[in-house]
């Protein structure tokens, strides 16, 4: 009779914690994939498309179902392969690519033919003109990421190292320091490694 | 290795190839106030008995569009316009700005990227100007001989007008200081004398020579923040300063001022461990002075709010110290901000410079200069010339920590400098920033004191950097991710809406086809009207 007691008890309260999770995972459903998303916000969000995936989105995508390895954005480099590595719980890879420096698109205004090809390629819309006019970059918006240099039909689209400005200096950690610039009594500037 | 100062090897009378420094001579460095932690470097004030001297005008006057923490200055004079002495040639741009006068009279050569006193010898915009030796003043601002009659906000204005900036190195725009918030009232009007790093002494200078004007300035400053009481805090270590304070308040009879004499410990003249030893107080991390009651400034701020005020003259000249071993005869110098530095030194004998290493500042914060052919600007408190070989950064090893933990006792924030070094070497900078690492004010106590010769200030502003950097491409990312979403929304509605479109059309073309077919005779109008 005890027996049969307990076993019905613990039947019960069986049944009564699946019916509370069935309900549970209706309520607090979260539409998309959590993985993606937190893989995504990790990526530089170049759009490039150096990953073999035509964003990063579609990148974070698959790497979260596991398609890919950790190790394939190149902009991100080390800091986001290692973030992503860490989401994924999976051991880091080296990255293979290195990132070239950072870079800015800039249309030559006078050459441009405004055929608005470019305008189709940029993955952020950082590209402004109408058709049969002059096209322009908006610099704070262009990613670098190159897309719109190979559509141009009359190659007038150049990838311009971003200028290093005084306000976005960093110091460098010890010893590491890349260059020291030395004017001599005259005004003459040297540059040597450090 | 680039950049910082952290000591001098045998300016400081501290063998760096001598190794760990022994029990008794730290003891004889860590000082007691306060405060806890803090050092005594050696002071090298060899200048201390010089009179300030005036530097002669410069063939040309280089001004950087910003030397104040904020936004850069917009530039209201042309090329080959002439200006007169006071003339404002550039304006602010945003409310964190202070402006920029012309020096003296002459003609705008030119406005063009020169390089300014940077660590990184980087460039920025410059007004620069060929002086005519008229020296003719523009006479836009008249003296306001009575300011006590005066509304504050007028003197703030007439403070903000004159590009006042702090002078004692941190250059920020000195009537945003002065703003009143009435959940916060300013109580008390701190002149900070301490003028704690070895080497300088144009603020001792100036209390000596300048006292009435200096002490007419903070009356200015208290009447503009509406304070009552009134300190002027100087170390122990300059006695003759603190008789000519004294003697100055007496020939004026300000008795709502008090003179404060601290025992000398650096880094007391940084703001923050000033109000602690003066009120006992200490302003919480992440909080303003302001927001117990304190008001802080500089000597030489002070004395430049009393000319913007009692002469009209805004902020066009400051006083530097001119020191270092490489300099033939020390001195405090008067002069119009813009001289290139080169031309400054000469004026103390030093005209050869190569092998010269050139410190913008003190020795123990301020920052190894690039480049030497720059103009003076007003954060320059001193200049120091050092040979290569005394440069104590450029000498030292850097070995391993004996976790010896002398920089946890003398960190006058309360930091843990050790710790925070090894997380920032390891590029683990939520790691540093779990050890306050932003609570750092960069005095290099630690890096002083240190006896494996790490260079943890060093350490810090890195990581600083690194985090500000993160912080902004993560902040791009997220602006290019929102902008590549709504590119993305953007291509799917107009797919979607183009074949809806081509749907529609083959629908009414099966429905053409099949009314056509249904009412032979009827005419094609009606087929028209269907589609319409
Ligand atoms: S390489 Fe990196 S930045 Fe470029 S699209 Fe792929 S994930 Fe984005
Ligand atoms: S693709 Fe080239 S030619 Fe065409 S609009 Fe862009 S910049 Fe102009
Ligand atoms: S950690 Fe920062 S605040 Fe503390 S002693 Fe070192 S430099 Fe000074
Ligand atoms: S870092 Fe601090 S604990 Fe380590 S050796 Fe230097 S002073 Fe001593």
């Amino acid at each position: 009779m005890n027996i049969l007691f307990a076993v019905l008890l613990l039947g019960g309260l069986a049944l009564l914690a699946g019916i509370v999770l069935a309900i549970a995972s209706r309520v607090f459903h979260i539409e998309g994939d959590p993985m993606m998303e937190r893989i995504d916000a990790v990526l530089p969000q170049t759009q490039c498309g150096q990953c073999g995936y035509p964003g990063c989105k579609p990148y974070a995508t698959a790497v979260a179902s596991g398609e890919v390895d950790v190790n394939k954005c190149v902009p991100g480099g080390e800091r986001a392969m290692l973030a992503i590595a860490d989401l994924m719980g999976v051991p880091p890879k080296e990255v293979e690519e290195e990132a070239a420096p950072p870079m800015l698109a800039y249309i030559r205004e006078d050459e441009c033919i405004g055929c608005t090809l470019c305008i189709k390629a940029c993955p952020v819309d950082a590209i402004i003109g109408a058709p049969k006019q002059y096209h322009t970059v908006v610099e704070s918006h262009c990613t670098g990421c190159t897309l719109c240099v190979e559509p141009c039909p009359v190659d007038c689209i150049d990838m311009l190292g971003k200028p290093e400005v005084l306000e976005e200096w960093t110091w460098s950690a010890p010893g590491k320091s890349r260059l020291v610039i030395e004017d001599s009594a005259e005004g003459e500037t040297h540059v040597r490694a450090a | 290795m680039s950049g910082l100062l952290d000591r001098f090897t045998t300016l400081l009378g501290k063998g760096a190839a001598k190794g760990a420094a022994s029990s008794i001579e730290l003891k004889a460095m860590i000082g007691s106030g306060g405060f806890s932690g803090g050092v005594h470097p050696k002071q090298m004030k060899i200048t201390a008995g010089s009179p300030i001297v005036q530097s002669p005008l410069p063939p040309r006057l280089i001004l950087p569009l910003k030397q104040h923490i904020g936004q850069i200055c917009t530039p209201i004079v042309e090329v080959g316009e002439r200006v007169l002495r006071g003339q404002k040639i550039a304006k602010s741009q945003g409310y964190v700005s202070a402006p920029v006068h012309a020096p003296t009279s002459g003609t705008v050569l030119a406005i063009e990227e020169h390089a300014v006193p940077h660590p990184s010898g980087m460039g920025r915009l410059c007004i620069i100007i060929e002086p005519d030796g008229k020296d003719e003043a523009d006479e836009s601002l008249p003296p306001i001989t009575d300011y006590r009659a005066e509304d504050p906000g007028v003197i703030r204005e007439r403070i903000r007008l004159s590009g006042i900036v702090g002078l004692g190195g941190a250059v920020f725009p000195t009537f945003i200081k002065m703003l009143r918030d009435h959940r916060h009232p300013v109580e008390m009007v701190i002149l900070n004398g301490i003028e704690c790093e070895p080497y300088l002494t144009c603020d001792h200078r100036l209390m000596l020579e300048h006292s009435a004007a200096i002490v007419r300035g903070l009356d200015i400053i208290m009447h503009a923040v509406e304070a009552q009481r009134g300190v002027i805090a100087i170390e122990d270590n300059k006695p003759d300063a603190i008789a000519a304070m004294q003697q100055a308040l007496a020939d004026i009879a300000f008795e709502h001022i008090e003179v404060r004499v601290l025992p000398t410990l650096y880094p007391q003249g940084s703001e923050k461990q000033l109000i602690q030893s003066v009120t006992g107080r200490q302003v919480p991390a992440g909080k303003l002075p302001l927001h117990i009651g304190v008001l802080c400034q500089n000597v030489g701020t002070t004395r430049a709010i009393h000319d913007a005020v009692c002469l009209g003259q805004p902020l066009t000249q400051r006083v530097v110290t001119v020191s270092g071993d490489a300099v033939p005869s020390p001195a405090n110098i008067s002069v119009r901000i813009g001289t290139p530095i080169p031309f400054v030194l000469a004026q103390c004998g030093l005209e050869d410079l190569s092998g010269v290493r050139l410190i913008h500042g003190g020795p123990m914060m301020g920052e190894r200069l690039s480049r030497l052919n720059v103009p003076l600007v007003k954060s320059t408190n001193g200049l120091l010339a050092m040979r290569q070989e005394a440069l104590y950064s450029e000498n030292a090893v850097e070995e391993p920590c004996i976790r010896c933990g002398h920089c946890v006792t003398v960190c006058p924030v309360g930091l843990v400098p050790n710790e925070l070094a090894w997380h920032c070497r390891n590029d683990q900078f939520d790691r540093g920033q779990e050890y306050d690492l932003f609570d750092c004010i960069e005095c290099g106590c630690c890096s002083y004191v240190c006896p494996s010769h790490i260079p943890l200030v060093h350490y810090f502003r890195y990581a600083k950097g690194q985090v500000a950097k993160i912080e902004k491409e993560r902040s791009f990312a997220e602006l290019s991710k929102a902008r590549s979403e709504a590119r993305d929304n953007r291509l799917a509605h107009e797919q979607a809406e183009r074949a809806a479109r081509r749907s529609k059309v083959r629908k009414q073309q099966a429905g053409d086809a099949a009314g056509e077919e249904v009412s032979g005779a009827e005419t094609s109008g009606d087929g028209k009207e269907d589609k319409a």
